[in-house]
């Protein structure tokens, strides 16, 4: 049996494309003594790298996922295991043709050469392909195949060859030890490993390695059901692995890949299949891999003829047998996203877990220099482990979300589409109250959010076509022209806001000013009672978050964050604190709900519920203190996140159903209404400006290019300092502007409205790069009632970011006209804060 | 023109470690799935090829439970054109049993017009390994039976079967109808074709109900032969390696020099 040594800088386990790109890349960076086990054999260990049918499409909605895509093509080619072969997406629809338009929008925003096509030029290159059945399509050249095993077996080699690697085969983890919240240990059934860094890089099996060490790592096994058919002669009569274009038949959720003389097809159409790990067969009881498991014909039959019908001459040719069927598990994870970073239970122990062939290199470098330097150069905060709830880490929540989106993988998904399982998990106080007002409910990391309200449908009577009503359905979808009408209420009077899912946590203790103070950007060392609005950044400088800190006392601050952020916020501050003990973090998320009451009309409405000085020079803005209203006492702090006049009130979760009431019953004489996160979110934000998390702001951005530069940098030293600093003194790459549609009108003469990711182009059409490399593409969209416009934001090239500049954005492949209205963060709606002031 | 009877049954994959249930009456199929054995693989294509031959039918059956219906529509795959479902509760039915419901089928079918001329079955199960159907199946149809089989054609009113002997090849010539139990290794056993398998999807059944009270088999239970420890000898490293790789090859008999 083989041995491991005794101890390791750095322990990676799993020798898949993930584990052995991580090696490679860890041994680049100058770690040294890495040790790589894995249970199985090498070069296939028999984890899914080992049977993925390793075609890599690289156009994707997702930035983030586009991006580790194209680095992992990137080290693909320059390892000689890349064919390029050209890839369709083929559409049986006018639906599907417009998703594919709505993929050039990707293809134009990440900088893809793809085109739409016609089904005679598919059968050019494809010509036992059926074009009677397709409409159109969507080509990509730069589509091509990889051999992921010999990339494996090369990186390794690498890291061999630095010296820094030793690999273990056939040696399996049997506990994982941790002691003081901190790895220690890696025990194997070839001998203990000391080691304080550990990766979990096991694809399907994560989730009970993870347990060994008390973390979660919540992905599930899950089928996809592949087979191959051949010999094909049309195939055969090429040389090669590969030389015809890969082609996905979306509506079918199917794809057809040549693999030398066989056609592969692969299916994400048929039932979720989901497995819990220790239902994975051992190397020894699998028939063929672990991860290859038993075909279940049944489930594939319908795929069968779908693909038949498709490419009948292929398929259906003299002495083509389908010779290979599998059920092959791949990770899926709740959101979709990868499960990458050291996860929040244990220090230096890392997952890098559910990644895809097509990512698995970029993965690689990027969690490595994760590990090395701290931030990596892209963006992976949507992969974070980080993000996850307790919730959302449960079994029940996989099982359930996973299920959802299995057929969605090759599906038409609407940016605002909501969830329909495992939900009413999270409810707010005043979740009777909401349904009685018949609230739209959107999901946010389980809460139910209101995001309209259906009793506030006669103010479109009031309103009529101020509220920018929407004629095509695409548009319209997950929306509703009542947030626009509730939105331009709380302008003209007020609106009440339910805020249950922030985030909440206390930082407490004698050391609470240090850390806090080390964490964030923005002055935190003020008075009590002060609210402080700041950016949080990570050592390159970029964004790890934004967010308001309430100091509440000498040596005790509040931190509210959104829901979105709010697990990875508290990572980012737990891990800040001193290691002393004298300052912690206290999760406050499920004590305190905030009712937000904001409108011309807030102060005459709290003033009417409260005999607190409430007056601008009894309590100005960006103050917060305790109040007392009815019984209630509640902390009042003046901010504003719609750029109103008004307060968010915080109180204790099981009075929050009586708050609410009470100020909505309050506020019915002025006029004000409960007004939903469409508002709040959307056309309150975009018409002040305000930056989102996740949208405008994430680590690849800087606080000048975002323009939320405050005139002077604090003494106090805090994280990212010296990178921010360098940053003020340089010429920003980009420069995030708020831009307004000019003109809606389609050639089809149907109004249409951007809703997010298109690309900005110049105005005559041609791509527009920004500093870094990158094109402009829209990071927020949404209505301004209040203006009577559709408003954008987006990174532009420095040269065209000046107000008055006329651009274009690309949607469904028309172009449509759009002015830069600021270049900075001056709201487009009340310049000058006269209404959140509110000095009447 | 012969139509061939050809009897499969459904049986857990084989893999390296082979798992029981907890009564030791079943071998697990948990991790391998549900599969035909090799012999009845070899069955299936030696009953497409004589009735391909002799312009006659194949007609697949199984004995169990409706689970079953997955084998027999991946024998319709094959090419195979009707398939019989004798339901039965496998685990209380023994060879005996087995044997009778297919007589049972076999005498059916005649009084319907359909007589088969040749039967085909599986020398012997691949998880229970009782060896016995083929025999009593002959014997309760009062038909030559000849086991052990590795090709077989139906030349007029003889079956021609070759297989291997103790003592070298040996061919047998029974008079139709006749009773062959096939061993893999003679025919090579093909995959289903992508029109193969939509055209079995459309099949229809005959599902029959077993009409006999079974004796059972009277095992107690199914027990593992003791694990192996599995040797490994490294033979050298490289190109360096290349002559020793061929000595053993040679010394399996899988190449001559």
């Amino acid at each position: 049996m083989a041995t491991v040594p005794s101890s390791a800088r750095v322990v990676v386990i799993g020798a898949g494309i993930v584990g052995n790109s991580l090696v490679y890349h860890l041994a680049k960076l100058g770690w040294r003594d890495i040790v790589q086990i894995d249970k199985g054999p090498l070069p296939n260990p028999g984890g899914s790298t080992g049977h993925a049918s390793n075609f890599i499409f690289p156009v994707d909605h997702s930035r983030e996922i586009t991006d580790l895509t194209l680095d992992s093509v990137e080290q693909y080619r320059e390892m000689g295991v890349f064919t390029q072969s050209g890839g369709f997406e083929v559409a049986r629809s006018e639906e599907r043709m417009e998703e594919l338009r709505r993929r050039m929008s990707s293809a134009r925003a990440w900088g893809i050469q793809s085109e739409l096509v016609s089904p005679e030029q598919v059968v050019e290159q494809v010509p036992f392909l059926d074009p009677s059945v397709i409409v159109g399509a969507f080509w990509t050249p730069s589509v091509g195949v990889v051999d992921s095993l010999r990339a494996g077996t090369i990186m390794r080699e690498r890291a061999l060859e630095l010296g820094a690697l030793q690999v273990v085969a056939t040696v399996e983890v049997v506990g994982l030890d941790v002691e003081g919240g901190r790895i220690t240990r890696v025990r194997t059934s070839g001998g203990d490993i000391e080691a304080d860094t550990v990766v979990i890089a096991c694809g399907v099996w994560s989730p009970a390695l993870a347990e060994m060490a008390g973390a979660h790592i919540p992905l599930t096994p899950a089928v996809h059901q592949m087979i191959s058919v051949g010999p094909i002669p049309q195939l055969a009569d090429r040389e090669g692995e590969i030389s015809y274009p890969i082609v996905r038949d979306m509506d079918t959720f199917c794809y057809e890949r040549q693999h030398g003389a066989d056609m592969e097809v692969g299916s994400y159409a048929h039932r979720a299949i989901l497995h819990d790990v220790g239902e994975i067969p051992s190397i020894e009881q699998a028939k063929l891999s672990p991860t290859e498991m038993p075909f279940t014909s049944d489930d594939f039959d319908p795929q069968l003829e779908q693909a038949f019908e498709l490419m009948p001459d292929a398929l259906g040719a003299d002495g083509a047998e389908i010779r290979y069927a599998i059920n092959g598990l791949l990770s899926l994870t709740p959101d979709g996203a990868p499960i990458l970073g050291e996860t929040p239970e244990v220090k230096g122990l890392w997952s890098a877990a559910a990644v895809w062939v097509k990512e698995g290199p970029g993965v690689g470098r990027l969690v490595a220099e994760w590990m090395t330097d701290g931030p990596p150069e892209v963006d992976l905060s949507h992969s974070d482990i980080a993000r996850f709830y307790p919730h959302q880490q449960t079994r029940a929540h996989v099982r359930a979300r996973t299920s959802e989106a299995f057929n969605k993988t090759y599906g038409i998904v609407h940016p605002g589409e909501q969830w329909s399982s495992d939900r009413n998990k999270r409810l707010a106080p005043m979740h009777a109250s909401q349904q009685q007002l018949g609230a739209v409910f959107f999901e946010a990391v389980g809460w139910e959010r209101p995001f309209w309200y259906a009793s506030n449908e006669a103010l479109l009577g009031d309103y009529g076509d101020a509220v920018l009503p929407r004629e095509h359905e695409w548009d319209s979808r997950w929306w509703s022209p009542i947030i626009n009408a509730e939105h331009l209420a709380m302008r003209e009077r007020a609106g009440v806001v339910d805020l249950s899912a922030f985030a909440i946590f206390d930082v407490v203790g004698s050391a609470a000013v240090r850390a806090v103070q080390h964490a964030v950007v923005a002055q935190t060392d003020v008075a009590p009672g002060r609210v402080v609005y700041t950016p949080v950044l990570d050592q390159r400088g970029g964004f790890r978050s934004d967010l308001t800190i309430m100091r509440l006392g000498d040596d005790h601050y509040r931190v509210v964050t959104g829901g979105a952020h709010g697990m990875v916020d508290r990572k980012t501050f737990v891990d800040a604190m001193p290691a002393d003990g004298s300052a912690q973090v206290v999760d406050l998320t499920s004590a305190y709900t905030t009712i937000g009451l904001w409108g011309p009309r807030a102060r005459d409405i709290l003033g009417s519920i409260t005999a607190a000085d409430i007056s601008h020079d009894g309590f100005g803005f960006g103050r917060c203190r305790d109040i007392e209203i009815d019984t209630m006492s509640v902390l009042a702090s003046r901010i504003s996140y719609v750029g109103e006049l008004g307060w968010e009130l915080y109180l204790p979760m099981e009075q929050g159903a009586r708050l609410w009431d009470l100020v909505l019953s309050a506020g019915a004489p002025h006029g004000a209404v409960p007004v939903g996160i469409g508002v709040y979110a959307t056309t309150g934000r975009l018409e002040k400006g305000y930056r989102a998390m996740g949208a405008e702001l994430d680590s690849e951005r800087t606080v000048p290019e975002a323009g939320m530069m405050r005139p002077r940098v604090k003494d106090a030293d805090f994280v990212g300092r010296e990178a921010y600093l360098k940053q003020r003194a340089a010429d920003p790459a980009t420069v995030l502007c708020t831009l307004s549609v000019d003109d809606h009108t389609s050639a089809s003469g149907q109004r249409r409205f951007m809703l997010g990711g298109e690309p900005i182009l110049a105005h005559d059409g041609e791509p527009l790069v920004d500093g870094h490399g990158h094109r402009p593409y829209v990071t927020s969209a949404g209505s301004a009632p209040s203006l009577g416009t559709h408003l954008l934001m987006a990174y532009l090239p420095p040269d065209q970011a000046v107000v008055g500049t006329q651009l274009a954005v690309s949607y469904m492949e028309e172009r449509y006209p759009v002015t830069v209205a600021t270049a900075d963060a001056t709201p487009p709606f009340d310049p000058t804060n006269e209404r959140i002031k509110g000095e009447q | 023109m012969t139509d061939v009877l050809v009897c499969i049954k459904r049986v857990p994959g084989a893999s390296g470690e082979v798992l029981l249930s907890d009564d030791g009456q079943r071998v697990d199929a948990r991790h391998v799935g549900w599969t035909l054995s090799a012999h009845e693989e070899c069955a299936i294509e030696l009953a497409t090829q004589v009735a391909g031959a002799t312009g006659g039918t194949a007609t697949v059956l199984t004995v169990g439970s409706a689970d079953a219906i997955e084998q027999l529509r991946d024998a319709l795959a094959l090419g195979c054109d009707r398939a019989v479902l004798v339901e039965a509760e496998t685990d209380r039915f023994g060879p005996v049993d087995v044997a009778a419901a297919i007589a049972e089928v076999v005498r059916a079918h005649e009084a319907a017009g359909t007589s088969y001329g040749l039967v085909l079955l599986g020398n012997d199960a691949a998880d229970t390994g009782d060896f016995q159907v083929p025999v009593r199946l002959a014997y309760a149809l009062a038909r030559p039976v000849v086991t052990g089989i590795a090709t077989c054609t139906v030349e007029g009113d003889l079956v021609v079967a070759h297989g291997d002997g103790p003592d070298g090849p040996e061919t047998f010539e029974l008079p139709v109808p006749a009773v062959v139990a096939v061993m893999e290794g003679g025919v090579a056993p093909r995959y289903p074709s992508v029109m193969g398998r939509m055209k079995a999807k459309k099949v229809a059944i005959e599902q029959v109900a077993a009409e006999i009270e079974p004796v059972g088999s009277g095992r107690v239970r199914l027990t593992l032969p003791p694990e192996q420890p599995s040797q490994v000898q490294v033979l050298g490293q490289g190109a360096d390696a290349a002559p020793a790789v061929v000595d053993l090859l040679e010394e399996l008999g899988m190449v001559s020099r």
